[in-house]
């Protein structure tokens, strides 16, 4: 088994910290990481509460691979209630923090209630410790890191964080971990400082073993890994290009969400691809400095960016002039194709704030593309943004938004809110480009049809990671559907959602699946988890967990309307490319996906199909 | 042929699987903690860097053992710690200008790298060929390779043979 078995429990409330076995029969159905987290939390708080009282519960978790050697074995995830959406929230990151977790000798950390005064975990193998934060509060994430290291004059301790914006309220902010990864989306790092818990820090020393058969292990792996190195996806366009290799793809097929979704191609796209970021600056050098991975990942799809010498956004800002996480494809669509803003170094610069403070690029950079059409339109004066002038293309207006938002200043608390409860407060709740109050990833669902489906029913709202078509219905994997029809796709849509949830709780990383098929990964969790854990196995625990997150909605007070789509995507057709014209069609798809899950027509489990699952 | 650990920092990535294949090898878990060979992150400047020993041939950990815990493997040519010899006393660590003989709590002993008996893990572990395990004499084949090409080439037009000048070996009187 390469799970450790360990739990550790934290009452943030009293200060009180106990370990606890991992529920093994709860394992065998839910693997781990995602999926066993929710159980859990499912277990464990009434759906329906505050997300940002303390009866919320926060759930650091690891998967059984997580700190092993099979490839990208290294990712945790952050579960619980999203004070975004409502909904349950499960935010995945890489780095580094996951596997020292399980080296320390944990699966998972549970901190519960609220404590009294600010306060971080230290972790160090069976030692655990809360201990005051008074000072680290009001603090970035990386003057945190900073004065953590020098405190336990420790180089080797990882940490995970929240910055300023989540102290402040900002509902999309996230935990960052290793200075510049995150789990980023739906609020996670907001519930964290809810719970007046600052940060991580863990250091473990004990190792990851224990494995059902090492022998197979390794050749399950060593296979892995091969076929990772030899897939053009994995072995070529991701080390080089990044997820960013996307840009100029996803444009060119009319599918690259612009200016607050009102179109769906941007001009200055090529300007902020990845090719962008190998080009040659003024000074000679590129933006891309160079890829860097996550622990155990053989890809190496990070970007470490430097932004221009002498751009105006890093003006006497020396802490910015050094390297640090660059621009990924959400981030650069988000901060720039959805705002107008093609000026790359701006990005990159936005990008490192996004990092320093914790907030997440794609809800960020989708609520300004909404503040600025409510601007454009008159809406939002230039008073009210405290003198920015927040036109769509603003290098200038986008930095300083970032800026305020990432310290929960002035026009950046209003940023704060999201796309939807701002739109909401000006009168226009139309212009909100959301999903359960959660902002469009970089994909038009009327240029991709099955994502509009994939959006409408992720159980975290608007999601490009619950359930990725577009690997099907453009870059043809593991089979080419066309992307402007909507037969096929429920069944489409349903597998993709399985197949990821599963991944998710492995430990594995979901970009893995670029030249991974579930026959792939499950030999590799079989090898080192006790069970049986086949392709069918995992596929049905993808759709058990699935199912569990759904149930945790309506549980939560969502229901089948919350399964739709903006106004915008459902009537207004695309302007331009090859899906000029159409809309999508979601209702062409929505009651087929209901059928196959096994769900009535309102969305709800049936009995026969919480039967089947053990739901 | 006798051969060395090859270490090109310039194509490492930080993902420590050479960490992991490492400390799996030689404590039977994946602990980077517990690794012989270890990767530097300098985040600032966007650089990551393997290191580990580089198997002096006038090893000082050896020369500095009070107990000849530490031996010549004949074949490999590294300087392996025999466990049942160290008495943990850690001169070595002090004697070692790299610092690449280190103190496990664990056992009470030091480790270092042993090339795992002429096999390493963290070579085959290498996504990327950061590490590699090639010829002692010639580690820096490579790159004399890439500076060579770099070297200006023969004009296409150039099929007069060039003028020789003869050297003259015997040393002037």
């Amino acid at each position: 088994m390469a799970w450790t078995g360990n739990v550790l429990r934290v009452d943030l409330t009293s200060g009180k910290i106990a370990a606890e076995p991992l529920n093994m029969e709860w394992a065998r159905d839910y693997l781990g990481q995602r999926g066993l987290a929710t159980k859990y939390l499912y277990e464990e708080i009434d759906p329906t509460i505050d997300a940002l009282s303390p009866a919320n519960k926060l759930i650091m978790t690891t998967g059984p691979l997580t700190g092993t050697m099979a490839a990208t074995g290294g990712r945790y995830s952050v579960v619980t209630k999203s004070p975004l959406t409502g909904a349950v929230a499960c935010s995945n990151s890489g780095g580094f923090i996951g596997a020292e977790m399980k080296m320390a000798g944990w699966d998972m950390i549970i901190f519960e209630g609220k404590s009294p005064q600010p306060v971080y975990l230290y972790v160090e193998n069976e030692n655990a410790e809360l201990m005051p934060a008074d000072d680290l509060w009001g603090t970035s994430v990386w003057e945190t890191d900073e004065r953590l290291h020098a405190k336990h004059q420790d180089p080797l301790i990882r940490i995970a964080c929240v910055g300023r914006a989540a102290e402040e309220g900002c509902l999309y902010a996230s935990v960052v971990n290793d200075l510049h990864r995150a789990a980023g989306r739906s609020g996670v790092g907001t519930v964290m400082a809810s719970k007046n818990l600052k940060a991580l820090v863990c250091r473990g020393t004990k190792g990851v073993g224990n494995l059902k058969d090492p022998m197979r292990f390794f050749q399950a792996t060593e296979q892995g890994k091969k076929v990772l190195a030899e897939n053009a996806v994995t072995g070529q366009g991701l080390p080089k290009f990044g997820t960013q290799v996307l840009m100029n793809v996803i444009n060119e097929v009319g599918a690259m969400p612009t200016r607050n979704m009102r179109e769906v191609q941007f001009e200055g796209a090529h300007k902020i691809s990845a090719e962008a970021m190998h080009e040659p600056r003024s000074d000679g050098t590129p933006n891309l400095h160079t890829n860097a991975a996550c622990f155990a990942c053989t890809i190496a799809c990070g970007r470490i960016s430097t932004i221009e010498k002498g751009h105006f956004t890093i003006e006497n800002k020396p802490k910015y002039w050094g390297a640090s996480g660059g621009l990924e494809y959400e981030a650069a669509w988000a901060l720039g194709s959805d705002t107008g803003v093609d000026d790359l170094e701006t990005l990159t610069y936005v990008n490192f704030l996004c990092n320093e403070d914790g907030i997440d690029p794609i809800s960020f950079g989708a609520t300004v593309a909404a503040a600025m059409e409510l601007y454009e339109r008159g809406v939002i004066s230039q008073a009210e943004t405290g003198g920015i002038d927040l036109r769509f293309g603003s290098a200038e207006a986008l930095a300083r938004a970032t800026e305020l938002t990432a310290r929960g200043e002035g026009f950046g608390k209003i940023l704060g809110l999201g796309s939807l409860r701002l739109c909401e407060k000006y009168g226009h709740p139309e212009l909100s480009m959301t999903v359960k109050g959660q902002e469009f990833p970089a994909y038009d669902p009327r240029g991709i049809q099955g994502m509009g489906l994939a959006y409408a029913t992720a159980n975290r709202g608007a999601c490009h990671l619950r359930g990725y078509t577009v690997a099907s219905e453009i870059l043809g994997i593991p089979e080419k559907t066309d992307p402007l029809v909507t037969e096929g796709k429920a069944e489409l849509v349903k597998a993709f959602q399985d197949a990821t949830a599963a991944v998710d709780s492995s430990g594995l990383c979901v970009f893995t699946t670029f030249a991974w098929g579930m026959e792939d990964i499950a030999p590799q969790v079989d090898a080192a988890c006790e069970g049986d854990w086949s392709a069918e196995k995992m596929l049905e625990v993808g759709e058990r967990v699935w199912n569990l997150e759904r149930d945790f909605n309506l549980r939560a007070g969502l229901t089948r309307a919350d399964d739709t789509l903006p106004h915008r995507l459902l009537e207004e057709g695309a302007n331009t490319g090859p899906a000029e014209g159409k809309v999508n069609d979601l209702q062409q798809m929505l009651p087929r996906y209901y059928e196959i899950r096994g769900w009535t027509e309102n969305g709800e489990l049936s009995d026969e199909t919480r039967r089947r699952l053990r739901v | 042929m006798l051969r060395a650990l090859k270490l090109e920092p310039e194509k490492c990535t930080g993902c420590l699987q050479c960490e992991m294949a490492c400390s799996y090898e030689n404590e039977g878990v994946f602990n980077p903690a517990k690794s012989r060979i270890k990767v530097f992150t300098f985040h600032q400047e966007g650089r990551f860097a393997p290191y580990t020993c580089t198997q002096c041939e006038e090893a000082w950990c050896l020369h500095s053992c009070p107990v000849e815990a530490i031996v010549i493997n004949a074949d490999t040519g590294a300087k392996e710690v025999l466990d049942n010899v160290c008495v943990g006393c850690k001169v070595c660590t002090i004697a070692c200008p790299f610092g690449t003989v280190n103190y496990n709590q664990d056992s009470g002993k030091v480790m270092k790298c042993d090339l795992c008996g002429g096999d390493p893990w963290c070579a085959k572990a290498c996504p990327t060929g950061a590490i590699t395990y090639v010829d002692v004499d010639n580690t820096g084949l490579d790159r004399m390779r890439a500076w060579a090409q770099q070297s200006p080439a023969r004009p296409a037009s150039h099929v007069e043979p060039r003028p020789k000048e003869i050297a003259t070996y015997s040393r002037a009187q």
